[in-house]
């Protein structure tokens, strides 16, 4: 119920008085209201749940992720006996 | 798929699941809120990478399981009525009422629709002025923008057609009940990380420190759960209770402040009674006075409404973390997906249905 699916933004417009658009899900398109993400840029990645964009996603804390993620997968390579230097 | 696949890389999956056995050096329980969280569990096997001392129980995050049965046998009530178009997400069609659910009433002849957005609920109104077009507003917090703009803008299109059945929930105060219930063995939580989306992580912060619990905003993806784990027994190892934000891509400490103005403009804090574990004080969401025109529960007067819940279904207990599915009699057995006893096994996001998919019979 609470799933997220995220998206880019394509197109921005309005609709009925609302903040509309256009999400790119891997290729298959979407309308979606965009009212909670006024500050939203076409370009920008969005989770959209019911319809509705939540927030916009972060790049940089996306990146900070899987930097750290990154550190984690070395640090237990090392670990292996052979592996570590 | 951009900020999907990169956080179901195995890689990562394996080095996060192998500093979780090196950090845990003793028995720990950590609850899950979110259904999508328990199914993505399941679903990738995440709980069979963990040491044995780690056990994960699964929360009361969905809100079809939730939703009380009386609020189901209303909604049973109104659809069922010749002038009306009942509009729901389409979990809530196979959730079994006292003596039906929804799917049934529409094979009798009920005009009942699923729609993937309340919008859509609100378009099919403006379409059909001559019907009375009620939505089932059910939901967590993460839905509560989406309901409530669908009232707003029936408010502004000047509908008088619309109405929406409001069956909101909050995590806060069930996170409390679940802490204080006899029963309790959740030492942390792993906070739904697209509720803090909208919420922000502010209202957690004196739940971690009067209850001494670390509470670890969490996402959806193998990667995202095993991070929110990793934080969660770093903290329980080191003696820790803080409220630590493993989702920070998505999920700030204040959250959506335009959407909590909406939700606040809209809606107001109420009792709300959850299925399986009764009423919980200011657990709840419903409409605020000057919009209970909107109302369906005004506007439609069922009376005498008399539910009765199946007796083998021990869902309160399996939404509390308290038992497991396959320490129900039933499981498997007399209750399956194709038939369900209780809404655990009903929704996408119930426990018992993640148990049963994923064959953790």
């Amino acid at each position: 119920m609470c799933l997220g699916i995220p998206g880019k933004i394509i197109e921005k417009y309005k609709l009925n008085n609302m903040l509309m658009g256009k999400i790119d899900f891997g290729g298959v398109i979407r309308e979606a209201c965009l009212e909670y993400v006024p500050e939203a840029e076409i370009g920008d990645y969005t989770l959209i749940h019911v319809g509705f964009a939540l927030n916009l996603i972060s790049e940089q804390e996306a990146q900070d992720t899987l930097d750290l993620i990154k550190e984690i997968e070395s640090l237990a390579l090392a670990d292996y006996p052979g592996n570590s230097q | 798929m951009k900020y999907v696949q990169e956080f179901r890389d195995p890689a990562g999956v394996h080095a996060l699941a192998g500093k979780i056995r090196k950090t845990v050096t003793q028995p720990w329980v950590i609850m899950e809120i979110c259904g999508g969280q328990t199914h993505a569990i399941m679903r990738y096997g995440l709980d069979q990478l963990l040491p044995e001392q780690l056990t994960l129980v699964h929360g009361p995050g969905c809100p079809v399981c939730v939703t009380s049965l009386e609020q189901i046998d209303r909604a049973l009530a109104i659809a069922a009525q010749s002038d009306v178009i009942f509009t729901s997400y389409g979990d809530m069609l196979r959730v079994p009422g006292s003596g039906k659910d929804l799917f049934s009433v529409r094979a009798a002849g009920g005009d009942v629709r699923i729609v993937y957005s309340p919008l859509d609920a609100v378009e099919i109104a403006l379409q059909n002025p001559s019907k009375q077009v009620v939505f089932f507003a059910i939901g967590f917090e993460t839905t509560a923008p989406a309901n409530c703009m669908s009232v707003l803008q029936a408010e502004q299109l000047g509908l008088k057609n619309y109405s929406v059945l409001v069956s909101h929930v909050r995590v806060p105060a069930a996170m409390r009940t679940i802490l204080v219930s006899p029963g309790n063995q959740v030492q942390s939580f792993l906070a739904a990380g697209h509720v803090c989306t909208v919420m922000g992580y502010w209202e957690y912060v004196p739940i971690a420190e009067e209850m001494k619990i670390p509470i670890i905003v969490t996402g959806f993806e193998p990667v995202d759960i095993l991070q929110g784990i990793l934080m969660a027994v770093t903290q329980l190892e080191f003696g820790k209770y803080e409220v630590k934000n493993a989702y920070s891509r998505l999920v700030s400490f204040n959250g959506n402040r335009k959407s909590q103005e909406v939700i606040g403009q809209v809606f107001e804090e109420c009792d709300r009674k959850w299925r399986g574990i009764g009423l919980i004080p200011t657990s709840g969401w419903r409409l605020k006075p000057e919009y209970q025109k909107f109302d369906a529960e005004n506007r439609f007067q069922i009376k005498d409404i008399n539910s009765e819940e199946s007796t083998l279904c021990i869902a309160g207990q399996i939404l509390q973390g308290i038992k497991k599915p396959t320490e129900c009699s039933a499981f498997g057995k007399s209750c399956t997906p194709e038939h369900p006893l209780g809404a655990t096994m009903v929704s996408s996001e119930g426990t018992c249905a993640a148990y049963y998919h994923y064959g953790r019979i």
